[in-house]
C-alpha cells in the first residue's frame, strides 16, 4: 500500500521550493528574459540611448560571414571534443571495469581531472603546449612536426580540443563505469557460453545495454563543448590566433564584452540558447524511448 | 558420450578454501544434482565446470577431454542460470539464436532449430516478445531454449526454478526432468531444495562446506544417510537427532531419559559402551502400545498438514522428537504415544565425527 504524502500547510511546499526557484530566477530567467529584451535593442555608439530594433540583430547575426565561420568551427570543435570525450572514457571505464581490486583508487585518480577548475586546466595544457617552454610541445617538436598554437590556427584548434576534452573525460569514465557496473555479470557469462568472444560480448551485449548512458553523455558532451569550454579556451587561445578557435559561445562573449554590441551579443546568446532547449528535448526524447529496452 | 570427471577438484579464494578436494562423475546422460545448504559451494563447482571460475587444483573433463585450461565456448556446454540471464534488448527469438550465429550457422538452420525448441517449450507466441514482456515461467522456459537449441554435451543448471513461485517450480520441475530424459543430455543440477533434488536427481552430490558428504541414489541417500548432516538434511521435517549410549552387549541402546531401544543387531565390540548418535525419521515413528523397545514420548504441539500430522514430542530426558502421522490421526497435546520405531529404521552415527557406523 502506498500513501500519498499530503502536505498540511498550504505554504510549506513554496517555502521548501524558494531558494531553488530564487537562484533559478535571479541566475537563469532573469539573465535569460534580459537577454531576450536586450537582443531587440540596438544602442548607439556611446551607449547612451538604445532603440527597439525587433529582429535585426538577429538578421545581422545570421548574414555575417563571420558568424557562419564560427557555426563552422564550432560543429568540428564540438564533434571533436565529444568524440575524445567519450572514446577514451569508455576504454578507462572498461578497463577499470575487468579489475576486481583497487577500483575505488583508479576511480579516484581518473576524476580528479574533474575537480579542476577550467581556467587551471586550461593553463596547465597551455603550460604543456607552451612553443617556447612546454614540455609536450618539445617533444612534438623532437618528433618533427611544427608545432605552434600561437601562430598556427590548426595547431591552436587541437590544443583547445585536447585540453577541453581532457576535461570531460572524467564525467563521462564515472557515468559508463556506473553504466558497465550496472550490466548484470551473468549475462556476459551467458554470452561467453554460447560462444561470443570478448569483442563480440563488448559489441553485441555491453554497447546495446550501455545505449541509453551513450546517449546521455552525447547530448552532455555536445553541451559541454558548446557552452563550458568557454574557461578553457580564454585560458589558453583568447578564440586565437586569428579568430581560429573563436567558438560560438567566445564569440557570444566577445562582440558583446570586448566589442560592446550588446544587441548583437545578446541575439548571438539567444541562439545559442535555442540551440541547448533543442538538444536537451532530443535526449528526452531519446531516453523515452530507448532507456527501456 | 558425453561425461563430466570432477577429479580431486579444489577452489580457493585468497586463503579461504571453498571447494575442498571434490571426486565425482557424471555418467553419459544421467541427471545429477549437486544439493546443499546456502554457501557449501553449489554455484562454485558448478561454475567451475563451466569455465567460469579458475580450477585452482584437480581436473575436469569433458567427454573425456580435460578442460582446465579451455574458455566456456569451447566446452560444449550450456547454462541456465538462476536470474536466467536473458539478453535484455533481445527478443526472445535473437536470445535463442545468438550462440547459433555465432556459431556461423545458415539462417534456414537458425530459423529450424529455433522453430523448434519454441514449439518444444510452447514459446512459439512470444518469440517477438522482449524478456521483459514475459512472465517468470515464460522467461525460465526462454533460458531452457537458448540452452538446447545449441545442442550442447552437457547442461548446467544452477537453481534455475527459484525464482518461481512453488506451484510453477513443481510444474518446471517435472518438464525438466521429461526434457531432460528424452533428450538424454548428461546434465549437472544444483539446488538447494531437497523435494527438487529427489525429484529430479539420478543421482545426488550432498554437499557441506566445500566437500561431498555423499553421493549416491536420492533413494540410498534417503535410506543410508552417510552423516548426520545429510541424514538431518534430506527428508522433512528433518531426522531427529539423539543423544545415545551403545549398552555393553552391544544390542541395545540407553537414550538420555534412560530409555532403553533394542538395536535388532549386535554392535562389535569397540562401540559397546561408546556413545553415538541416534537418528530416526519422524515417518518412521508409528505410535502403539505401551511396550519395552518403544519411546514413551508427551506430546507438546500438533500441526494438522492435511495429509500428515506433525507431532512435536518430548522423550523423559527433556529431548525433542519430531513423528510424522497419517493425517486422520487424533492426537491432542498433552497426549502420551508410546512411539515404536519401524523395523530397519535407526541410524547410528559417531557423534565426534559425524558419520554413520558402519554396519555389523
Ligand atoms: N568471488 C568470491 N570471493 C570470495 N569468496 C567467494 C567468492 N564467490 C563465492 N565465495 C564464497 O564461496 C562459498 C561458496 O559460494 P557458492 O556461491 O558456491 O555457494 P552456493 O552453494 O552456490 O550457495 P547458494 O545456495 O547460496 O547459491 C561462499 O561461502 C562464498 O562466500
Ligand atoms: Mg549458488
Amino acid at each position: 500500500m502506498r500513501r500519498k504524502v499530503i502536505f498540511e500547510h498550504k505554504l510549506l511546499p513554496y517555502l521548501l521550493l524558494a531558494p531553488q526557484l530564487a537562484i533559478t530566477l535571479v541566475f537563469f530567467i532573469w539573465p535569460s528574459v534580459q537577454a531576450m529584451w536586450m537582443s531587440l535593442l540596438r544602442e548607439d555608439m556611446f551607449g547612451l540611448s538604445s532603440t527597439f530594433v525587433g529582429l535585426e540583430n538577429y538578421v545581422r547575426v545570421l548574414s555575417d560571414p563571420g558568424y557562419v565561420a564560427a557555426v563552422r568551427r564550432t560543429v568540428v570543435f564540438s564533434v571533436a571534443v565529444a568524440l575524445l570525450a567519450l572514446l577514451p572514457a569508455l576504454l578507462l571505464a572498461v578497463m577499470v571495469d575487468k579489475l576486481t581490486r583497487r577500483v575505488a583508487t583508479y576511480r579516484v585518480i581518473l576524476v580528479l581531472p574533474y575537480a579542476i577548475a577550467p581556467a587551471i586546466a586550461g593553463v596547465l595544457w597551455l603550460f604543456m603546449f607552451n612553443p617556447s617552454v612546454g614540455i609536450v610541445a618539445a617533444g612534438i617538436r623532437g618528433l618533427g612536426f611544427a608545432w605552434n598554437p600561437k601562430l598556427d590556427g590548426q595547431d591552436a584548434m587541437i590544443l583547445v580540443i585536447l585540453a577541453s576534452a581532457w576535461k570531460q573525460i572524467s564525467y563521462n569514465f564515472l557515468f559508463f563505469l556506473a553504466g558497465l557496473q550496472a550490466i548484470p555479470k551473468s549475462l556476459l557469462e551467458a554470452a561467453a557460453i554460447d560462444g561470443a568472444g570478448e569483442w563480440r560480448r563488448f559489441r553485441t551485449i555491453v554497447l546495446p545495454l550501455l545505449s541509453p548512458v551513450t546517449f546521455f553523455l552525447v547530448t552532455v558532451n555536445v553541451v559541454y563543448a558548446f557552452f563550458d569550454t568557454f574557461g578553457v579556451i580564454h585560458a589558453v587561445t583568447q578564440g586565437g590566433p586569428a579568430k581560429a578557435t573563436e567558438v560560438l559561445v567566445y564569440k557570444a562573449w566577445y562582440d558583446g564584452i570586448i566589442a560592446t554590441d550588446f544587441g548583437i551579443s545578446s541575439a548571438q546568446s539567444v541562439i545559442l540558447m535555442a540551440v541547448v532547449i533543442a538538444l536537451t528535448a532530443i535526449q528526452f526524447r531519446f531516453i523515452d524511448r530507448k532507456v527501456t529496452y | 558420450m558425453a561425461t563430466i570427471d570432477i577429479r580431486g577438484v579444489r577452489k580457493s579464494y585468497g586463503a579461504t578454501e571453498v571447494i575442498r578436494g571434490i571426486d565425482c562423475a557424471v555418467a553419459d546422460g544421467e541427471l545429477l544434482v549437486l544439493l546443499g545448504p546456502s554457501g557449501c559451494g553449489k554455484s562454485t563447482l558448478l561454475r567451475m565446470v563451466a569455465g567460469l571460475e579458475r580450477i585452482t587444483e584437480g581436473e575436469i573433463a569433458i567427454a573425456g577431454r580435460v578442460v582446465n585450461a579451455l574458455e566456456p565456448k569451447d566446452r560444449n556446454i550450456a547454462m541456465v542460470f538462476q536470474n536466467y540471464a536473458l539478453y535484455p534488448h533481445m527478443s526472445v527469438y535473437d536470445n535463442m539464436a545468438y550462440g547459433l550465429r555465432i556459431k556461423g550457422m545458415s539462417r534456414a538452420a537458425i530459423d529450424a532449430a529455433v522453430q523448434k525448441a519454441a514449439a518444444t517449450l510452447e514459446l512459439t507466441p512470444f518469440l517477438a516478445r522482449k524478456p521483459k514482456e514475459l512472465s517468470g515461467g515464460q522467461r525460465q522456459r526462454v533460458a531452457m531454449g537458448r540452452a538446447i537449441v545449441r545442442e550442447p554435451d552437457v547442461f548446467l543448471f544452477d537453481e534455475p526454478l527459484s525464482n518461481l513461485d512453488a506451484k510453477l517450480r513443481t510444474q518446471m520441475r517435472v518438464e525438466i526432468k521429461k526434457l531432460q530424459g528424452r533428450l538424454g543430455v548428461t546434465s549437472l543440477y544444483v539446488t538447494h531444495d531437497q523435494v527438487e533434488a529427489m525429484t529430479l536427481a539420478d543421482r545426488i552430490v550432498v554437499m557441506h562446506a566445500g566437500a561431498a558428504e555423499q553421493i549416491g541414489t536420492p533413494m540410498e541417500i534417503y535410506a543410508r544417510p552417510a552423516s548426520v548432516f545429510v541424514g538431518g538434511f534430506i527428508g522433512s521435517p528433518p531426522m531427529n537427532m539423539l543423544p545415545a549410549e551403545v549398552a555393553a552387549d552391544g544390542a541395545a541402546l540407553t537414550l538420555a531419559g534412560g530409555v532403553q531401544l533394542p538395536l535388532g543387531q549386535s554392535l562389535g565390540a569397540e562401540h559397546r559402551g561408546r556413545p553415538v548418535t541416534l537418528g530416526i525419521r519422524p515417518e518412521h515413528l508409528h505410535p502403539g502400545a505401551e511396550a519395552p523397545g518403544a519411546l514413551p514420548a508427551l506430546v507438546d504441539l500438533v500441526e494438522a498438514l492435511g495429509a500428515d500430522t506433525v507431532v512435536h514430542a518430548r522423550l523423559p530426558g527433556g529431548a525433542a522428537l519430531l513423528c510424522r502421522l497419517p493425517g486422520d490421526s487424533a492426537v491432542a497435546r498433552g497426549a502420551r504415544l508410546a512411539l515404536h520405531p519401524a523395523p530397519g529404521a535407526l541410524h547410528l552415527f559417531d557423534p565426534a565425527s559425524g558419520r554413520r557406523l558402519p554396519e555389523g
